[in-house]
């Protein structure tokens, strides 16, 4: 493994994409919004839920777990339950975005073949493919969450809440999901990416990923399940099982003759 | 440099269970230092050759070696050690030119990629337009770049795959000039090309190739194998008296009159030509001008296309 030429490929990727706008305004624009609406619905939520009665709403299960947080706490918590899977959304965008622009404007303007013809191995190639899209979207998610978790004693949340945003469940899901849908993505990039000739069709298509996610967020207004440590540990535990598979495949779409003479 | 032995690659056809095969049973050998043309219509299976032999591909069967490394044995090894233009040049638009070369100069390992990236933007022309992007440049300047881009290296083998397709003259003639240049330099040459003139110019050898290898030789062998060496006699009046007088001669293998000329095939023109003459001025011809006639390579090419398998 060459470090070198890794960096070569990750510098050449980060010069050639981030100098696409919509690419810029996926990485950066994500962060920003993810950022600041949960702090626009904290400030909102601040003044206007004071009585108990707000939480009768709440799913008994849920109202369960906010143990001894007092009940518009415990809401406010519940609100930002949801997006806390914003943060695990974000990883899984912003990565699909560089990544079909790389490896699709690649193959639009022929440019893999000479990269191919270089002593570079493919795997050193998919690793600098697959670093230089889930970096900045890492990145960005971990700047975003701790500009949220920073900012949101500012306003209004309580000591009891910015607890809970900074509570293994919300830690697992930033940091260990984050970087684990960040690979899941780039690896389903690189398998759309073989099949299509446009940046945005790969894009859309590997978009569907974020479906699962909706999920969470639907399951958990409906009662199904709570957002918490064990389920968090639990999404993690299945996803890296799921990366597995997903580097495996990616990889095997990556090979310099199928690159050469099946993509289309 | 090149060495290939039943070199063939067999690709799955578009139908369930069928096949195609681009390249069958493929031997050639190619010396330091030669020009070596490798020319067939589209479809023969030239980049899939090229493929194989810049170990980008494998072969399905048979050898090949470049360098003394073989194809996949030590494919890194022939990769750092050859030089390849793709058929499309395949340059990062949105970079410089400069840039363009700092990557793979850096990809190839080479000590100095900021020399080597100057050496050859200056040697191509490049080097006023090297903080340009690449999408920037015309068709011949990205071409001189993807060339420059194969070189930084050092390669002492180059494949270069249809080098001037599609360029304006003044374009392919800048990139004619780069090859010549190479080749100059001593680089062993691997050119895939259309152009008949091109391969005719600037080629030691040259493969006639469609799926498999129809012949191999020199551009002036070819044509004497196919044609043989006609001389042309212009003459001020051609009649059947004087076609008699030169047919009649032991060494004439053939005689054609067209107009005020006569062709006339010949083993060997520099010896046989003079006796000729003798006999048409003797026969009250005359003899206005003696020129060899020279068949295009495009002539030997279609012939030798046309009647391959």
């Amino acid at each position: 493994m060459n470090t070198t030429r890794i960096r070569t490929i990750v510098e050449k990727e980060w010069a050639e994409v981030f100098k696409n706008r919509l690419v810029i305004v996926t990485v950066a624009a994500l962060p920003l919004l993810f950022a600041f609406l949960p702090l626009v619905v904290l400030g909102t939520t601040a003044g206007t839920m004071s009585s108990a009665g707000d939480v009768t709403d709440l799913p008994p299960s849920f109202l369960k777990a906010c143990g001894a947080l007092p009940p518009f706490e415990c809401m406010q918590v519940y609100i930002l339950n949801q997006f806390l899977v914003l943060y695990m959304m974000m990883p899984l965008i912003i990565p699909t975005s560089i990544a079909a622009y790389s490896i699709v404007g690649e193959k639009t303007t022929r440019s893999l073949e000479p990269l191919l013809a270089t002593p570079i191995t493919t795997e050193e190639l998919l690793i600098a493919k697959g670093l230089a899209a889930a970096l900045p979207a890492i990145a960005a998610t971990w700047g975003s969450f701790l500009l949220f978790a920073l900012l949101a004693p500012l306003v209004g949340a309580t000591a009891g809440v910015s607890a809970a945003i900074f509570s293994p469940t919300w830690l697992t899901a930033v940091f260990l999901i984050g970087p684990l849908m960040a690979v899941l993505s780039v690896n389903f990039a690189v398998m759309v990416s073989s099949r299509v000739t446009d940046p945005r069709a790969a894009e859309q298509i590997a978009g569907v990923l974020v479906v699962p996610l909706m999920a969470l967020i639907f399951g958990q207004i409906a009662g199904l399940f709570v957002i918490n440590f064990t389920l968090m540990l639990s999404v993690a535990v299945v996803l890296a099982v799921i990366d597995a598979g997903a580097i495996y495949l990616g990889a095997q779409v990556f090979q310099r003759e199928a690159i050469l003479t099946k993509w289309k | 440099m090149i060495e290939a032995d039943g070199l063939t690659k067999v690709f799955p056809g578009e139908a369930k269970g069928t096949t195609v095969t681009a390249v069958d049973n493929l031997a050639l050998s190619v010396e330091e230092g030669e020009v070596f043309g490798f020319l067939g219509p589209n479809g023969a299976g030239k980049t899939t050759t090229v493929r194989m032999l810049c170990a980008l591909i494998g072969p399905t069967a048979g050898r090949a070696a470049i360098n003394g490394y073989t194809v996949g044995q030590n494919d890194q090894a022939i990769r750092a050690s050859v030089g390849i233009l793709t058929e499309s040049p395949g340059m990062y638009d949105r970079l410089s030119a400069e840039r363009n070369l700092l990557i793979f100069a850096r990809l190839y390992g080479v000590p100095d990629p900021a020399g080597q990236a100057r050496k050859y933007l200056q040697l191509f022309g490049l080097w006023e337009r090297r903080g340009d992007p690449a999408g920037s440049f015309s068709k011949g300047m990205r071409q001189k770049l993807a060339i420059a881009r194969a070189m930084l290296h050092e390669p002492r083998v180059l494949f270069l795959d249809e080098p001037t397709s599609g360029l304006d003259p003044e374009a392919a003639r800048l990139v004619r000039d780069a090859i010549e240049q190479l080749k100059g330099e001593g680089r062993t040459i691997f050119l895939c090309t259309h152009n008949l003139d091109e391969a005719d110019r600037l080629c030691d050898r040259i493969a006639i190739f469609k799926t498999r290898l129809v012949t191999v030789d020199t551009p002036a062998a070819l044509r004497r194998r196919l044609f043989g060496r006609q001389v042309v006699f212009h003459l001020g009046r051609v009649d059947g008296a004087l076609a008699e007088t030169v047919r009649a001669l032991p060494f004439v293998q053939e005689v054609k009159a067209l107009d005020t000329k006569l062709v006339v095939r010949l083993d060997e023109p520099d010896t046989q030509n003079p006796a000729i003459v003798r006999a048409l001025v003797a026969a009250g011809a005359d003899v206005q001008f003696v020129g060899e006639l020279r068949r295009s390579l495009e002539d030997v090419y279609l012939q030798l296309i046309q009647t391959a398998p």
